[in-house]
């Protein structure tokens, strides 16, 4: 079984890869048993800032033990990291949450749904769909600053919208979905709360299961504190009221399961 | 050297005085995977009522400097699970188990006492100090009528020895800690959150869905080493004594101040091996002077 843990990880490297976006690789034997759509929480080294900062895993290499987080700087947590070079250490905790259901892919056809910095876990999404699920990856940017898009390219074919029209259809992720007139048997979700709203409405109407990636504020990553839950549709198993922990129960839901 | 690192609270016997504050660790479920339970004086649960609550809306956590806000709202599962589930996984290892009991009402904490009465629960922490619920919690820990009130009441139905956790949202700490004492409490716990408030200057909002919440970790550590030394002057029974806790050093900080026992909260979640290293490092201070036994440095800066 797998276990979690809290260990110094290596950064083997970083670079900027649009405004405000960090891509890291870094060495970690989590490496070995993280799946897409879970994360790792990383730790700071300014003691004034306490909390783990909860980052999804983008790409997993599983051979040499390397993982692959691509964030956005929001606070001066995450711009510390940016700062990390290689050779720098860092204390992650992980592999943290529950990931993507892949077998709900199989011999389907499939659309993953990226909204900014929401689009690094469909990445390691992709590669994990394998040859199990044909499928289309939708993807929506601020502007044309594409980061991950020609990676994502070699997995399916690429659908992009951004917010002020400079690279694919001026519009939503949701646009782009009309406005190629795509289709899909499960839908696969991370992306900012209007944009997984969306998603959510459209597949309900479709008909379509969809499985959707949330984040919340969160202090201690494994359940305990109950600071990261979202509202459920039923009683929820372990809390007994209708309330699930994004960080363990999640952060991937069945659309339906959760009132977002 | 034979060190004695036990300690003695209301006659039950902890084998050191490490253990968790209430609503940072669970039951201790999920911290089993990083910490061996058996090495912690005692598991403090999270807050339990008669019925399930579902606590507040979220966002319910912020972080702040050196320390965090909270406003959960007592999310819990109710007593009638947690008996099922809760107690049974606790049994499983060799430490003390203290509930803690939360309630709207004095009936609703009565109840809660009396359903756990024939449990293999050894102490009870009655927690009238919650800053984020509406109704109950801190209204009875902070005057100290109501605070003797209840105290009496729980304790006149309560089948294990009680520990009254004070609120440092008072003016007088002592008189708190005199009036829960004078009701026969049997120990005291000290401190929980400070009522605090962030505000998202980008928005333009609360930070916490709950507006205010309350405040832990480090940032509160000296409040509660003077709120801690207060109330050991002010009464005989035992403190267990928590604010900010993230080393032994820390721990015996609250000790020579009066402290029997220490509890350790939101350094849990920035390092979820922080209780063992504490247990630890209390060690390394008795090895260091050479302290034959633990109760030796309580209350001795005075």
């Amino acid at each position: 079984m797998e276990s979690k843990k809290k260990e110094q990880a290596v950064v083997i490297s970083q670079q900027q890869v649009a405004e405000g976006i960090y891509d890291m690789w870094i060495e970690t034997s989590l490496a070995a048993q993280a799946r897409a759509g879970q994360f790792i929480s990383v730790y700071t080294q300014d003691k004034s800032a306490l909390l783990p900062r909860p980052i999804s895993i983008c790409e997993t290499d599983k051979e040499k033990g390397e993982l692959r987080i691509v964030y956005r700087v929001a606070g001066k947590g995450t711009k510390e990291f940016s700062n990390y070079q290689k050779g720098s250490r860092i204390d992650i905790l992980g592999v943290l949450g529950n990931g993507f259901p892949i077998a709900a892919a199989d011999k389907k056809h499939a659309l993953l749904i990226g909204g900014g910095i929401g689009i690094p876990p469909m990445l390691q999404l992709a590669k994990e769909l394998g040859n199990a699920a044909s499928r289309d990856i939708v993807v929506g940017y601020r502007n044309q600053e594409l980061f991950l898009a020609e990676e994502l390219a070699k997995y399916a074919a690429v659908h992009i919208a951004t917010d002020d029209g400079s690279a694919g259809i001026k519009g939503t992720v949701m646009e782009a979905i009309a406005a190629q007139q795509l289709t899909a048997d499960v839908i696969f979700a991370c992306g900012p709360m209007p944009m997984l709203r969306a998603v959510k409405a459209y597949a309900q109407k479709q008909g379509i299961s969809a499985y959707i990636s949330l984040e919340e504020r969160m202090a201690c990553g494994v359940g305990a504190c109950l600071g990261c839950v979202v509202k459920t549709r039923e009683i929820d198993h372990h809390s007994h009221v209708k309330n699930a922990r994004i960080c363990t129960d999640g952060p991937v839901y069945f659309a339906q399961d959760v009132e977002i | 050297m034979e060190i004695n690192t036990k300690i003695n609270i209301a006659g039950v016997i902890l084998k050191n005085p490490v253990m968790t504050a209430s609503g940072t660790f669970g039951s201790g479920m999920e911290y089993a995977e990083f910490v061996d339970l058996n090495g912690l004086g005692a598991v403090v649960t999270k807050g339990v009522a008669n019925v399930p609550w579902e606590g507040n809306p979220t966002p319910r956590i912020q972080e702040t400097y050196g320390g965090m806000l909270n406003a959960i709202g007592l999310q819990n599962p109710g007593i009638d699970v947690f008996i099922q589930r809760d107690i049974p996984f606790l049994k499983q290892f060799d430490t003390k188990i203290i509930v803690n009991v939360c309630g709207r009402s004095i009936a609703d904490y009565v109840e809660v006492a009396e359903k756990l009465g024939d449990q293999p629960v050894d102490l009870l922490e009655i927690n009238v100090s919650c800053p984020n619920v509406s109704h109950g919690g801190i209204a009875f820990g902070q005057n100290p009528d109501n605070l003797f009130e209840i105290t009496k009441e729980i304790k006149a139905k309560a089948k294990q020895p009680i520990i009254m956790k004070l609120s440092p949202n008072v003016t007088d700490i002592a008189e708190m800690a005199k009036a829960a004492e004078a009701a026969g409490s049997d120990a005291l716990s000290l401190i929980n959150t400070i009522t605090g408030m962030k505000i998202d200057i980008h928005k333009r909002t609360f930070a916490l869905a709950n507006k205010t919440g309350g405040l832990s970790g480090p940032a509160i550590k000296p409040i509660a080493v003077r709120m801690v030394y207060q109330a050991a002057k002010a009464v005989q029974i035992p403190i267990i004594g928590m604010g900010g806790i993230a080393n032994g050093e820390d721990a015996v900080e609250f000790m020579l101040a009066g402290a029997s026992a220490v509890a350790v909260g939101a350094m849990n979640f920035v390092n979820p091996y922080t209780t063992q290293e504490v247990a630890a490092g209390i060690v390394e201070y008795m090895k260091r002077y050479n302290i034959a036994d633990i109760n030796e440095i309580i209350g001795t800066v005075c």
